[in-house]
């Protein structure tokens, strides 16, 4: 630490000797985590990419309004059914001072085909192509269309500085899942910030990094310090203390608080995560019968989970894919009606109800807890009794895995922002080859349904797909595969003077390079 | 002397030999480690591949074996988190915590042993009832609950206070950074001290009056104030020290009780010390890291109750720590 103290006193010194004008803009941030590893391509979660948008930058990069915006790619065409030709920008340099070109992105291409948690996502890719020094060829096995969906995940590592051995003689390049590696603590990118301190747990301090080649970016920030805050009520008092200048995620029950408070802004946004709940048919006979499946779903009142738990802070759904997606269907209602609910139960010859057992994690959806209660007092009401038993995640995982109780919630996000993504890991015929159905606890399967998934997998015509992908959708909603609650809104909390609005967007990684704070 | 050492010693190793096997023993219950180091969309057969790296897949025995065979080379596995040596990243979150623990121990002497006398002393006083209503409220209500409306009267609303954190802190060596060498450290330190104090200063002040009552009672305080003796030697030199004597074994183990209180204070203050490591650990399923913790903390445990019987013997030399323990 002898290092930061000299620091300190170098800043003091600095700030003594610089112009009375010049003023350092640093901003706290508070996260209820922090990134796991210093390596792009360690883990695929919402720390990682929020890391690699501050110190990376990819081919392309999601807008607000999920579309797509330039980044290291200035501009891309279709060159045949399976190449899509990226033009990549001039005149970049890495962090490390090496100057970036397309081989850097051949390297890292080949480096994420190695990990484990990324490798699922770049499974129809089969190569970068080197075309000249700033042009490359992304190559599919089939033509495809997410390419450019997936080219958000491709962050150019320095493959320079990635090359070689460490001083005990391991690869600087291999990906370890658990245990030390190069990469892991050592990181080398093209983005906005540079990483100068790193104290795991603690705190993450990000420099801005002076030979950015983003000029027209009107970020302003010199530094950020981020730090994890676990506890909700700690994180909301650090914001409203002033101990922190921007916090993710605002708890529900605060967010009454925090908009209300004086000097600090609440940023909401509908989300991309919708909240299930599935109906196991190989442990249920009945769940076997859609009548029964549908009449569960019009006991369940949707909009009144929205209302009262989760205060509003919820998108109500019928459907998986989120407004935006090529698969939304804008006229799908949510069903509530519980006479009917009684009507269907009584077809389906099962008037007089049957017990059934749910569980639901308590720690890992906002109130997941609390809407499997109501949920299971609702299907009371049609005769239904629930054994409601909630878990910690990390216990409730290993049972989900197990499809251990006949009702079970489960929340997904596409990682692609594509429909075809719910479908392949939520509602697909589980098979254990292909990995469709991994999360199928309902072991729902229509193989009209999955191949409509597979047709629109393989349309590269935005039209033809969005028709594939609606009939999808409509089906599992007609024969209520799943029961969709809500997708869950995402909440910030930034100190005035912020742009902070400007920087967000629905996938939860705010682009801080481009944050602008009023000096 | 040396021989009751030696015997503490071995008795420390069966207690950590029972607190690994029980740890590991209830991890196959925590949940599943892959869980929090693969992304959702992993497939089962690359979570088989790293389980099988990991020697998740092993039998229990095989695994404990391991365990213990690299424990007594001074490793105690690596955490999945930090990627680092369990023992490692517990002995750099050592003195967070344990500078939090001095700072309410501090609280708590300071403070119980006045207040304790002057309830025993003066027991009909009203400031006696207004001591002994207060130490039931702080009593009963939980060191989480205290630390957050403490975070939102005097930081939130007041503003004179730090939220969270350690603030400015000043290395020492070793792993030890201080926060006691700075005026941001001391803002920092003053709640979460205060909050982890908050259940063991009532219980002491309680503890102290209870025993003081007692012994101005006996006949040697009565002679002594015969023979006119001033009233506060007799207070806090002849009685006191026997008062004490019960204060100290009782205050020894509650010491020990305090690191694990540290839990609850420090992840509401995101005192990145070992507690809210210890937490963090148990919802990321981190095995390697939660059973090093429990060893550790039941090596603290051993260790404080060692050194309180040593006091003890200097203390009261009528007692024989030879033959203690036996």
């Amino acid at each position: 630490m002898m290092k930061f103290k000299d620091c300190v006193a170098g800043l003091a010194l600095v700030a003594a000797l610089a112009s009375p004008t010049f003023a350092e803009i640093s901003v706290k941030v508070a996260y209820d985590a922090d990134p796991v590893s210093l390596d792009p391509y360690e883990q695929l979660s919402g720390g990682t990419l929020q890391l690699n948008h501050m110190v990376f930058d990819p081919l392309v990069r999601w807008t607000q309004d999920l579309e797509f915006e330039s980044r290291l790619a200035e501009s891309w065409e279709q060159i045949d059914p399976t190449t899509m030709r990226f033009k990549l920008r001039k005149g970049v340099t890495f962090h490390s001072g090496n100057a970036f070109t397309a081989k850097d992105m051949d390297w890292t291409f080949d480096r994420v085909k190695e990990s484990p948690d990324f490798k699922g996502i770049f499974a129809p890719f089969t190569d970068i192509e080197v075309v000249d020094d700033y042009t490359i060829d992304l190559k599919t096995s089939e033509p495809f269309p997410l390419v450019l969906h997936t080219a958000t995940y491709l962050f150019a590592m320095d493959s320079a500085f990635y090359s070689g051995q460490t001083a005990d003689g391991k690869d600087k390049a291999e990906i370890v899942k658990h245990g030390d590696s190069f990469a892991s603590r050592n990181i080398s990118g093209t983005g906005p910030f540079v990483v100068s301190e790193r104290e795991q747990g603690v705190k993450v301090v990000f420099d801005r990094f002076d030979g950015y080649w983003d000029s027209a970016s009107k970020g302003n920030v010199d530094e950020i310090i981020l730090t994890p805050i676990k506890e909700d009520p700690t994180r909301v008092a650090a914001l409203l203390s002033g101990d922190v200048d921007f916090i993710a995620p605002v708890p529900p029950t605060d967010l009454a608080r925090v908009e209300k408070a004086e000097g600090v802004n609440l940023i909401t946004m509908p989300g991309t995560r919708i909240i299930t709940f599935q109906m196991n048919q190989d442990r249920v006979e009945a769940f076997k019968d859609p009548k029964v499946r549908q009449a569960i779903d019009y006991a369940v009142n949707n909009t009144g989970i929205v209302d009262r738990i989760m205060r509003g802070f919820g998108t109500v759904g019928a459907q998986a894919s989120p407004a935006g997606y090529l698969g939304y269907i804008s006229d799908l209602e949510p069903r509530y009606d519980v006479e009917k609910a009684k009507a269907l139960m009584a077809e389906a010859g099962y008037a007089d109800g049957f017990s059934i057992s749910m569980m639901a994690p308590n720690n890992r959806y906002v109130n997941d807890d609390k809407i499997a209660q109501a949920v299971a007092s609702m299907l009371s009401k049609i005769g239904i009794t629930v054994d409601l038993q909630t878990l910690p995640k990390a216990q409730y995982w290993p049972e989900f895995d197990a499809r251990a109780a006949d009702m079970m919630m489960i929340g997904w996000h596409a990682d692609t922002e594509d429909s075809a993504n719910f479908h392949q890991f939520l509602s697909a015929c589980a098979d254990k080859t292909s990995g469709n159905g991994q999360y199928n606890a309902g072991n729902y399967c229509n193989p009209e349904a999955d191949k409509l998934m597979d047709m629109a997998n393989a349309e590269t015509d935005i039209a033809k797909r969005r028709e594939h992908l609606q009939r999808l959708e409509q089906i599992l909603y007609d024969e209520a595969a799943y029961i969709p609650l809500h997708w869950q809104n995402l909440a910030w909390g930034a100190k005035e003077g912020m742009n902070a609005g400007d920087i967000v967007n629905a996938l939860n990684f705010p682009y801080f390079g481009d944050l602008t704070v009023a000096k | 002397m040396f021989a009751y050492l030696v015997k503490r010693v071995f008795q420390a190793i069966a207690v950590m030999l029972a607190i690994s096997l029980i740890a590991f023993a209830i991890q196959g219950n925590l949940g599943d480690p892959l869980r929090e180091l693969v992304g959702q969309s992993v497939s089962e057969e690359v979570r088989q591949k790293l389980r099988d790296d990991l020697g998740l897949n092993d039998p229990f025995a095989v695994q404990y074996l391991r365990f213990l065979g690299n424990a007594l080379q001074g490793d105690l596995g690596t955490s999945y988190f930090f990627k680092e040596p369990a023992l490692d990243v517990i002995l750099k979150k050592l003195p967070a915590t344990l500078e939090l623990v001095f700072g309410a121990t501090v609280i708590i002497i300071g403070l119980s042993i006045p207040l304790g006398v002057f309830t025993a002393i003066w027991p009909n006083s009203i400031l006696t009832r207004i001591i002994l209503s207060l130490s039931i409220v702080g009593l009963s209500i939980p060191v989480f609950l205290t630390a957050i409306l403490m975070i939102f009267f005097f930081s939130v609303e007041l503003g004179w206070m730090p939220s969270f954190g350690r603030g400015e802190i000043v290395h020492v060596f070793g792993y030890w950074e201080t926060n006691f060498a700075t005026k941001d450290g001391w803002a920092h330190i003053i709640m979460p001290s205060i909050a982890l104090s908050s259940i063991m200063l009532p219980m002491f002040i309680r503890l102290i009056r209870a025993e003081m009552i007692d012994v101005l009672q006996s006949e040697y305080i009565r002679y002594a104030q015969a023979k006119g003796i001033a009233p506060w030697r007799i207070y806090f030199v002849h009685a006191l020290k026997n008062t004490l004597l019960p204060v100290i074994t009782v205050g020894g183990v509650q010491i020990g009780t305090m690191v694990a209180y540290t839990i609850l204070t420090e992840t509401v203050f995101s005192w990145p010390g070992m507690g809210a490591m210890f937490l963090e650990a148990v919802n990321r399923v981190d095995t390697p890291l939660i059973v090093a913790y429990l060893i550790v903390v039941g090596f603290i445990f051993v260790l404080t109750n060692t050194i309180v019987d040593l006091i003890y013997g200097l203390v009261n030399p009528t007692i024989n720590l030879a033959r203690m323990g036996a």
